[in-house]
C-alpha cells in the first residue's frame, strides 16, 4: 500500500473547518437580516450539517467509482438527488424547530432556492474534490507499481548477466582435473580447490554490491590459476596496480569476464605466447582498469565486434550507473585494449 | 602399427588422451600439435590412420583444419562443446568425445574405429559440407601452395563455382577450395552474400551498378570492375535485398 497523499484526520479536519465556516456565514447573514441569535444559530447548524452529512454520502459512494466520462452522469444525478433530499430536509426540519420566530417562514419560503441551489454547488464541489483525490491516487499507485517492476525486471537481468558461466571453461577444467589425477594428483587436488573457490566466488556474491578493487582482484587471481593450469605454456598474465586504487570500489564480477575475454581472444587468435595484461589506475575520482591482449589484425574478425563478454559487462555498467560512456575499446597494431572506468561510489 | 596424431591446444587434453592411449600397445602416437596449421604439416608428413581432433583451437577451428587436409584421416573429435552444438556433425563423424570423458568411453571409440576399419571409410566431405561455427560466417580459410590462408569475409569479392571447388575472389586474385556454392550459400550471412547465379555468390558491398545488357538480362558491377552475370531468379533476389 502506498502512503495516503493527506492523511485521514487532516482531511477530517479540513470538512469540519469548511462546514463551520460556511454555519458562521449563514448566521452572520441572518443576524444582518434582523433574525434574533437563535433561529440564526439554530438555522445555520442545522442548515449546514444537512449539507455535511449529504456531501459525506456523496464521497463515500463514489469510492465506488473509477472517475471517467461514463460515469459523470451518474455522479450528477447523484449531485441533484442530494442536494433536494437536503432541501427537502432542512424545510422540514427548520419548519418545526424555527416555528415561533415571527417572519420565518416567509424567510424560509423566500430563500428555498438559494438554499436549493448552493446545495447543489456544495455536492458538485465534494464531487470534484472526489474525483480528483481517486485519480491523483490511482495514478500514483500505478507509477509506483510501474517503478517497482522495473526495478525488479532491472535485478533479475543484472543477476543473469552476471551468472553467465561459460560451460566451456568448466568442461575445460574438469578434462584437466582428469588429466592430472593419473599423474600429479596433488595438483590436481589444488586445482579442484581452485575451482571450487572460483565458483562459489561467482554464486555467492550479491547483486549489486560493490568490492574493493583488492577483493575483486583476489577473484581474478583464482580464475587466473586455473586458465594458467590450462594454458601456461602460452600465457602470460601481468597485474599492475598502484596503492590509491586497491580500495577503491567496483560492482562484483565485473572484471573477470573483461580478462576472460581478453584472454580467448588472445589465445584463439594468434598461435604461440601471449601476454595478457590488466593495468589499474586513478584518474580524478574514477577508477580506469586497461585490459590488454594481443590479437592478428591480417585475419581477425573478432575485433570488430565486442562479443558476448563485453556487450553483458557494458550493459552491467549501464544498469548500475545509467551512462554508456564506461566501457571503451580501442586496437592499435596487433594490441587490443578495453578500457573500464568506474565512478566513485556514492 | 597403427599411427595416431593428437591434435589439441591443451596439453593436459593430449596428456589424458595419451595416458588411455597407452593401454593399446598397437596405437603409436607419432606427433602432437597445439593447433591446425601444425596439425595440417604433420598430417601431410606421417600419414596417420587415426587422429583425435580438438574443435576449438586457435585461429582455424578442427572442421577448417581437416579441409585443408588431401585425403583426411579418421577422426574422433574430443571437444568440450555441449551435446547440442555436437548434433550437428555426430552423424557425420566417426565419434566424438565429450570432455572429461571416460577411459570406458574412450574405450568404445576405439572399439567402434576398429570394427569399422576396412569397412566403408568415413565420408569427411559430407561431414564437412554439412557442419559449421559460427566464426566460419565470419571468414574462409584457404590453402595457397603450402600456405594456410586465412581471408576475413569482407576481402571477399565475390565467389565462383568451379567444378568441384569454388573460386574465392578477392582483390590478391582468387584461391580454390573444395566446397559447394550450397555450403556457402548456407553459411554466410544471406543479407552480405547473394546467391546472383547459378555459379555466383557475390558480396553486396562490392557492388557499385547493375547493368542491363542484351535481351532483358542483367549484369552485376563490382568495385574491382568485374562483370558477373545475373541470372532472373538471381536478379529478383538481388532486389528484394536491395529493398527496391
Amino acid at each position: 500500500m502506498t502512503k495516503p497523499l493527506v492523511s485521514h484526520t487532516t482531511i477530517a479536519l479540513s470538512y469540519l473547518a469548511w462546514w463551520m465556516f460556511w454555519m458562521a456565514v449563514q448566521t452572520y447573514a441572518m443576524l444582518h437580516a434582523g433574525f434574533d441569535w437563535e433561529t440564526a444559530l439554530t438555522d445555520a447548524s442545522i442548515t449546514q450539517l444537512i449539507y455535511a452529512v449529504a456531501g459525506y454520502t456523496m464521497n463515500t459512494s463514489m469510492h465506488a467509482y473509477q472517475p471517467g466520462r461514463r460515469t459523470a452522469i451518474f455522479v450528477l444525478m447523484r449531485a441533484i438527488v442530494l442536494s433536494i433530499i437536503c432541501l427537502v430536509a432542512q424545510q422540514f426540519i427548520l419548519e418545526q424547530v424555527n416555528a415561533k420566530t415571527p417572519g420565518y417562514e416567509e424567510f424560509l419560503a423566500s430563500t428555498l432556492s438559494i438554499r436549493g441551489t448552493v446545495g447543489l454547488l456544495m455536492m458538485l464541489l465534494v464531487a470534484i474534490l472526489t474525483w480528483f483525490w481517486v485519480y491523483v491516487t490511482e495514478r500514483t499507485e500505478t507509477e509506483q507499481r510501474k517503478e517497482d517492476a522495473m526495478k525488479l525486471s532491472r535485478e533479475v537481468e543484472l543477476s543473469q548477466l552476471r551468472q553467465q558461466l561459460q560451460p566451456h571453461f568448466l568442461f575445460n577444467s574438469l578434462n584437466s582435473i582428469s588429466a592430472l589425477v593419473g599423474t600429479r594428483p596433488e595438483e590436481a587436488r589444488s586445482m579442484i580447490h581452485q575451482l571450487s573457490d572460483f565458483l562459489r566466488g561467482t554464486v555467492k556474491k550479491e547483486d549489486g554490491k560493490l568490492v574493493t578493487l583488492e577483493e575483486e582482484l583476489k577473484h581474478l587471481q583464482l580464475y587466473l590459476d586455473i586458465e594458467k593450469v590450462r594454458f601456461g605454456h602460452r600465457l602470460r598474465v601481468e597485474i599492475l596496480q598502484n596503492d590509491e586504487c586497491v580500495a577503491h570500489k567496483l560492482p562484483s564480477l565485473l572484471l573477470q569476464p573483461i580478462v576472460e575475454n581478453a584472454i580467448k581472444f588472445g589465445l584463439y587468435d594468434t598461435v604461440g605466447e601471449i601476454t595478457v595484461s590488466v593495468k589499474a589506475a586513478m584518474e580524478g575520482t574514477m577508477l580506469h582498469i586497461e585490459i590488454k591482449n594481443p590479437f592478428d589484425p591480417e585475419t581477425s574478425v573478432t575485433a570488430r565486434g565486442t562479443g558476448f563478454g563485453l556487450s553483458s559487462v557494458k550493459r552491467r555498467l549501464y544498469l548500475l550507473y545509467h551512462r554508456n560512456d564506461l566501457l571503451l575499446t580501442s586496437q592499435q597494431g596487433g594490441e587490443f585494449t578495453t578500457t573500464i572506468k568506474i565512478p566513485p561510489s556514492i | 602399427m597403427t599411427k595416431v596424431i593428437l591434435i589439441d591446444d591443451e596439453p593436459l587434453a593430449r596428456s589424458m588422451v595419451k595416458e588411455y592411449l597407452s593401454a593399446y600397445a598397437d596405437i603409436a602416437i607419432v606427433d602432437e600439435c597445439n593447433d591446425g596449421f601444425e596439425g595440417v604439416k604433420a598430417i601431410a608428413q606421417h600419414k596417420p590412420d587415426l587422429i583425435f581432433l580438438d574443435i576449438q583451437m586457435p585461429k582455424i577451428n578442427g572442421f577448417e583444419m581437416l579441409e585443408l587436409v588431401e585425403n583426411p584421416p579418421t577422426v574422433i573429435f574430443t571437444t568440450a562443446f555441449d551435446e547440442y552444438a555436437i548434433q550437428a556433425f555426430e552423424q557425420h563423424a566417426l565419434d566424438y568425445l565429450l570432455k572429461p570423458f571416460s577411459k570406458e568411453r574412450f574405450d568404445k571409440a576405439i572399439q567402434k574405429w576398429r570394427s569399422l576399419q576396412g569397412g566403408a571409410p568415413q565420408d569427411t566431405t559430407e561431414l564437412l559440407e554439412n557442419t559449421s561455427l559460427p566464426e566460419e560466417r565470419l571468414r574462409i580459410v584457404v590453402k595457397k601452395g603450402n600456405n594456410i590462408v586465412i581471408l576475413p569475409i569482407h576481402t571477399v569479392h565475390y565467389l565462383e563455382a568451379y567444378d568441384d571447388y569454388v573460386k574465392i575472389h578477392t582483390k590478391e586474385g582468387f584461391y580454390l577450395k573444395k566446397k559447394t556454392m550450397g555450403h556457402f550459400e548456407k553459411v554466410l550471412d544471406p543479407k552480405q552474400f547473394v546467391r546472383i547465379h547459378r555459379s555466383y555468390l557475390m558480396n553486396l558491398q562490392e557492388l557499385t551498378r547493375i547493368e542491363a545488357a542484351e535481351k532483358d538480362s542483367h549484369l552485376a558491377l563490382l568495385r574491382s570492375g568485374t562483370r558477373i552475370p545475373l541470372s532472373q531468379s538471381g536478379y529478383a533476389k538481388l532486389k528484394e535485398v536491395l529493398g527496391i
